[in-house]
């Protein structure tokens, strides 16, 4: 395992009696692209703010490349940020902006110059050096931003919330160019989102927060394909899940007991709680007019309600026909548009049997 | 239609504000011809007067002294209150705030009046100063303690002034720091600037507008004072506003004293005029 350029470890901070952050432990490689994701106040924000030491740890320490970094002041700390609201100063020009935070800590004019200039032409904002902020669009305010942190030379870049006040087309640009600016500069990114599509396309790892404690680590595929719990599943990506108990267990072998679908039987390594959660994901349920001639697959049977068409996929529900007590239970199911037929082929009011393979079936504890 | 609300306001504003005004403009071109009757006869005598003679421009550029100095203090004094108002939450910021208000709910003149009590030679001052040097000892080393002189000078002139004022200046401060985005200070502080940098090069110049707008709301008035340097300075500390109410009083000379209130005026605008052509310059800079 390589050194980690931070370590957060059994770090808790409390607002009153509030637990914002409860004793979280992450490490963090160098050159990691690393996502803090989770609905808003679960305190993933408290948690950057704390690496960027605007606020203190609680409890527990924050070590940043080998270095305990509590006692550290903002200004000495080998981090920065980029801030949700870009916090460009709008009383200086693009370049003294880029240029201020080699200024204040005296580095030479004529360094100054070359870095601002080439921080400025790798985020593509050689040509607005001398524009004011006023002047800039929140796209370009946002490369000031993240030049004026990278000048610096910093050995992790943290953002907050980037590409929240983007609209969606810049945003999927801009994702893209992050990634792109962490690989050329290689330097260790710490982003803080709670647009799970943003961690999943940028991250490396991600951490997935809910209420002041990390549920999971784990690289983007692990954490869509095998989440921790019910809360990440849900979390990340939709999902279909079915309230069950488990009935018997054997050599890796589970009999779950469900509502909806009766009895499933689903190979499962590792333990289980009594009361259980089986998830599928949406597009990996199959869908058919017709009874399927499949073999040991989970098959149930139900009415199309809702339509949503998106182009590439077509979105739908399926109401099934075993309700449990709180009444019908709908399924999302996602279909791939792949032929140009395929979206006549079904329709709302249809009904349909769904089925899909029980490996593809998640047994997910709370 | 709703212009007709805003005739009250505009018959107001013309017949008590801008209509003496235009009478003392105009009286500032008279002369006298009896002891009881002005005449306007579009002299510049009384402006010769005011400028050729040494007494008044010196009194003139004093009160521009003691009221440039008054308003520095009071910007020293009120820009930490005003930064500590906007940081702190919930009850203690209305509390601070009504505390910066609450002189305006008792008379200016009693409360002039109260700073004699304070600045007197056996005045609270002077008796918490005395306490401190018997409580030291030192009587019985250098004698009695002799009070200080702290009334009836240019000190007691610019204490009153700093005292009266600094609510006006406190006030647009706190609504430019209270509008300054934090993230601005994090931001500096996470480049790598100490808090003292951060402060002279981020937050003084992003709260700019509430330093000028405290800065005109304080000086002007203090320009203008006459009760302040009246009841505190006496006759050892006079200024401008004291000669012009002469002039229209004891001496009964209103196209003199028309004159010297214009003068004032002149200057005040010349002042605003500077202020604008900067702000014009530098308009490329706005928030």
């Amino acid at each position: 395992m390589s050194e980690s350029i931070i370590s957060i470890r059994n770090v808790t901070k409390t607002f009153g009696a509030v637990r914002a952050v409860n004793d979280v432990s992450i490490d963090i490689q160098a050159n990691e692209f690393f996502a803090l994701l989770g609905p808003s106040g679960c305190g993933k924000t408290t948690l950057l703010r704390m690496i960027a030491g605007f606020t203190n740890p609680s409890a527990g320490q924050i070590l940043i490349d080998g270095q305990d970094m509590v006692a550290v002041p903002p200004n000495k700390r080998p981090v920065n940020m980029v801030f949700q609201s870009y916090a460009v100063f709008p009383h200086m020009s693009v370049e003294q902006n880029v240029a201020y935070g080699l200024q204040v800590v005296g580095t030479p004019a004529a360094e100054i110059s070359t870095r601002v200039a080439n921080a400025l032409e790798r985020v593509g904002l050689d040509e607005l050096r001398t524009r004011m902020p006023g002047q800039l669009s929140g796209g370009q305010r946002q490369r000031v931003a993240l030049a004026r942190a990278l000048v610096k030379q910093p050995k992790v870049l943290l953002l907050d919330e980037p590409l929240s006040a983007l609209d969606a087309k810049l945003r999927e640009q801009m994702q893209f160019e992050l990634s792109q600016l962490q690989q050329d500069v290689g330097v260790t990114f710490i982003i803080v989102t709670h647009d799970q599509d943003e961690a999943l396309s940028m991250a490396d790892r991600i951490a997935v927060m809910q209420d002041g404690n990390v549920d999971q680590i784990a690289e983007p595929g692990a954490l869509y394909e095998k989440p921790a719990n019910r809360f990440v599943a849900d979390f990340i990506g939709k999902v279909n899940l079915f309230d069950g108990e488990v009935s018997g267990t054997q050599a890796g072998k589970l009999t779950v007991e469900t509502a909806v679908l009766g009895k499933v039987h689903l190979t499962h390594d590792g333990e289980a709680q009594h009361q259980v959660c089986l998830a599928i994901r949406p597009e990996k349920i199959r869908i058919s007019k017709t009874k399927p001639d499949v073999e040991g697959h989970i098959t149930t049977r139900g009415r199309i309600t809702d339509w949503a068409y998106y182009g590439d996929c077509s979105h739908m529900f399926v109401e099934t026909e075993n309700a449990t007590q709180s009444g019908a239970v709908r399924l999302g199911v996602v279909i791939q548009n792949d032929t140009r037929d395929a979206v006549d082929a079904l329709d709302i009011g249809d009904d349909v049997h769904l089925f899909w393979s029980p490996d593809d079936m998640l047994v997910l504890n709370d | 239609m709703f212009w007709f609300l805003a005739a009250p306001g505009t018959f107001w504003l013309v017949v008590f504000f801008l209509a003496p005004l235009a009478i003392v403009w105009a009286l500032s071109f008279g002369e006298q011809t009896s002891l009881v009757d002005t005449e306007i006869t579009g002299t510049l005598e009384n402006y010769v007067r005011a400028v050729g003679t040494p007494v008044y421009l010196q009194i003139i550029w004093k009160s521009l002294w003691i009221s440039a100095i008054a308003t520095f203090l009071c910007l020293v004094v009120a820009y930490p209150v005003a930064f500590l108002i906007s940081f702190v939450r919930g009850r203690w910021k209305m509390l601070l705030l009504v505390a910066v208000i609450l002189p305006f709910w008792i008379n200016l003149l009693i409360r002039t009046y109260a700073l004699l009590a304070v600045f007197r030679t056996r005045g609270f001052v002077n008796f918490g100063f005395e306490w401190i040097y018997n409580t030291l000892w030192l009587d019985t080393i250098f004698g009695r303690f002799q009070p200080l002189e702290l009334l009836y000078n240019n000190f007691s002139v610019t204490a009153g002034l700093v005292y009266v004022f600094m609510p006006f200046m406190v006030l647009p401060l706190y609504a430019s720091i209270e509008r300054l985005d934090k993230s601005y200070l994090e931001a500096s502080l996470d480049l790598g600037a100490s808090q003292t940098r951060t402060f002279f090069r981020i937050t003084v110049p992003l709260t700019m507008p509430g330093i000028v707008s405290g800065i005109i709301l304080v000086f002007i008035p203090m320009l203008g004072a006459f009760l302040i340097p009246d009841l505190l300075g006496g006759t050892n500390a006079q200024m401008i506003g004291n000669v012009i109410e002469r002039q229209f009083k004891a001496a009964n000379d209103y196209p003199f004293g028309a004159a010297l209130s214009f003068l004032l005026m002149y200057a005040t605008f010349g002042a605003l005029a500077l202020r604008a052509f900067m702000a014009g310059r530098k308009s490329g800079m706005e928030i």
